[in-house]
């Protein structure tokens, strides 16, 4: 009896050891998925199997286990490879545009759809 | 004269797209990144390829007044075309070349170099590719241009070096000083 308790316990703490690695890896991908891989067209980091993509992952795991946050990890990368890796693009006067045109769009179609309504 | 319009603002709609789209077909691919900061403000450890004595990168670029760092490889094919180039710039006094070799096998890294001969003052390994990202770095080849005492990056080469890339190096390093 004892000694089944004991493998119980033996096999719960294993089991925890496994959570917490795959909580890591979960998080590169996470990270990963958000990352243009630069030298593939219209793949991510984490979908890329490339040399490049490879790397950038072991670098980010690097980075977690240096206990760096996500928006260090990013930033870094930023300073490394510019704006274009990350696939959420900052608001400056390139991208305006692409910020702004959804809500023009969206107040030009509900100003419609209010002139169609009051005109029946 | 309401259809009319509704069907101009459709050809002219249709007419702006595709000379955007046909714009955007003759653009290159190719993105290089314009670096916020070109300052070497970090550093990494790494091993050498021919003893296993660890060193850093400050340590690799302190001696001289300028530093190429060169990311290769043995089974990278660019890379045996652009060695006589470094061979060449190996002449220069004030230069200092160092190879980083990217994700290679020991054996097939010293055989291309007894094969092709030695341009470099120093050469370490980078296994796992780490290393080359830290320098911001693509693939192999790359061709990495640092002022020592400023510790900043001149310049940066994408791909093997050609005629116009050599010539062009050699400039920057005699005007700069």
């Amino acid at each position: 009896m004892k000694i089944k308790i004991l493998i119980f316990i033996i096999i719960w703490f294993v089991s925890f050891l496994n959570f917490s690695y795959a909580d890591n890896s979960e998080k590169v991908d996470q990270i990963s998925k958000n990352l243009r891989c630069l030298i593939c067209q219209g793949q991510s980091v984490y979908d890329s199997q490339s040399d490049f993509a490879l790397s950038m992952k072991i670098l980010i795991q690097n980075k977690i286990d240096e206990g760096k946050n996500d928006e260090q990890i990013y930033n870094f990368l930023k300073s490394k490879y510019g704006e274009w890796i990350v696939y959420d693009p900052e608001i400056n006067k390139n991208t305006v545009l692409l910020w702004v045109l959804p809500l023009i769009l969206f107040i030009f179609g509900g100003i419609l759809i209010l002139r169609k309504v009051s005109i029946k | 004269m309401v259809k009319n319009i509704k069907l101009i603002s459709v050809v002219f709609l249709v007419i702006v797209s595709f000379f955007i789209l046909l714009k955007g077909l003759n653009k290159t691919n190719n993105y290089s990144p314009n670096l916020n900061s070109s300052r070497i403000d970090f550093n990494f450890k790494a091993k050498f390829l021919y003893s296993d004595e660890e060193t850093t990168l400050y340590e690799l670029i302190n001696d001289k007044d300028f530093s190429i760092i060169n990311i290769w490889a043995s089974w990278c094919l660019p890379c045996r075309d652009e060695h006589s180039f470094l061979l060449n710039l190996k002449s220069l006094d004030k230069l200092n070349i160092i190879g980083i070799n990217y994700k290679d096998n020991e054996i097939n890294a010293k055989k291309f170099i007894k094969e092709l001969g030695n341009p470099y003052s120093k050469i370490v390994v980078d296994p796992s590719g780490v290393n080359s990202i830290e320098l911001g770095a693509y693939g192999v080849p790359e061709t990495i241009l640092i002022n020592n005492n400023s510790k900043t990056i001149l310049k940066k080469y994408i791909g093997p070096l050609d005629d116009e890339k050599f010539s062009e190096l050699k400039l920057i390093i005699k005007n700069e000083n």
